[in-house]
């Protein structure tokens, strides 16, 4: 085992853990706070996957914006407190579907992917390399991202307005 | 390098705990939250692909991920406040309008 994968696995348990803790936090506030340590060791697997760009961006939309408009949204909405209040009756239900998945997904995973080590030069995501290709290779997509974004931004100005507003 | 079944299995774990939010869930920005695991667990997909192929395209597409996450969220959240303004609730299995 290198020392990246020593690192990976460290970060990946905590992520681990604070996505665990997000799913399972009686108290709404905590589960935000939880999903900021699994968003930031996700920006962490970025960085040790040399996509320096990637993982700011994370940061930045993610920890910095995402998690923020959540606060702002269980402050709004005046959450409760306590697992009764916040989970339905079908708990182990939903626990036995997600542990299908997860065992349908690393079944087909250990049978498609070798173990095996692979010394390849890692591609350099940084923001040079991500913007070439971008204004190269994706620009259409590029452009319907923005319009996606106008018209998010739109349709929450619209739906969050007041309707007997001037 | 991380080789690539480990990250692959760390993105299976997230995207299973994110589907288990999903369905535990009953308050709407928590079902939202785990909405974000999973779409966190695909990113990291995405990149670990880009590694394991030498290509900078799946970060790009990471990139396009997160920038239509973050509109999900806006545009998520303003529907829940507006539920919250009209119902007094937003738990997911308390709005039954369309249900018939």
């Amino acid at each position: 085992m290198s020392s990246q994968e020593i690192a990976f696995v460290i970060v990946a348990v905590a992520g681990t853990i604070g996505a665990f803790r997000v799913v399972t936090a009686r108290n709404v506030v905590h589960a935000a706070l939880y999903l900021v340590v699994t968003l930031s060791t996700a920006a962490i697997v970025y960085l040790l996957l040399a996509a320096e760009f990637v993982a700011w961006v994370q940061i930045l939309i993610y920890v910095g914006a995402i998690v923020i408009l959540f606060l702002f949204g269980l402050m709004l909405t005046k959450a409760p407190i306590g697992r009764e209040a916040l989970d339905n009756q079908r708990r182990g239900v939903a626990f036995v579907v997600g542990l299908g998945v997860f065992g349908g997904l690393f079944y087909l995973l250990q049978d498609a992917f070798p173990w095996e080590a692979s010394d390849v030069e890692p591609v350099q995501g940084t923001a040079s390399s991500v913007g070439t290709s971008i204004f190269q290779d994706f620009v259409l997509p590029f452009e319907a991202i923005s319009f996606l974004l106008l018209a998010a931004l739109i349709g929450a100005i619209v739906l969050s307005r007041k309707d007997d507003a001037p | 390098m991380i080789r690539l079944p480990l990250v692959l299995t760390f993105a299976a774990v997230l995207f299973s705990t994110g589907v288990y939010g999903v369905l535990a869930r009953r308050n709407a920005v928590l079902v939202l939250m785990s909405i974000e695991l999973m779409l966190n667990a695909v990113n990291i997909n995405l990149v670990a692909f880009s590694q394991h192929l030498q290509q900078v395209t799946g970060q790009v597409f990471a990139l396009f991920v997160i920038a239509v996450a973050a509109a999900e969220v806006g545009i998520g959240l303003a529907i829940v406040i507006l539920i919250y303004r009209n119902r007094e609730t937003i738990n997911v299995d308390e709005v039954n309008l369309l249900k018939w």
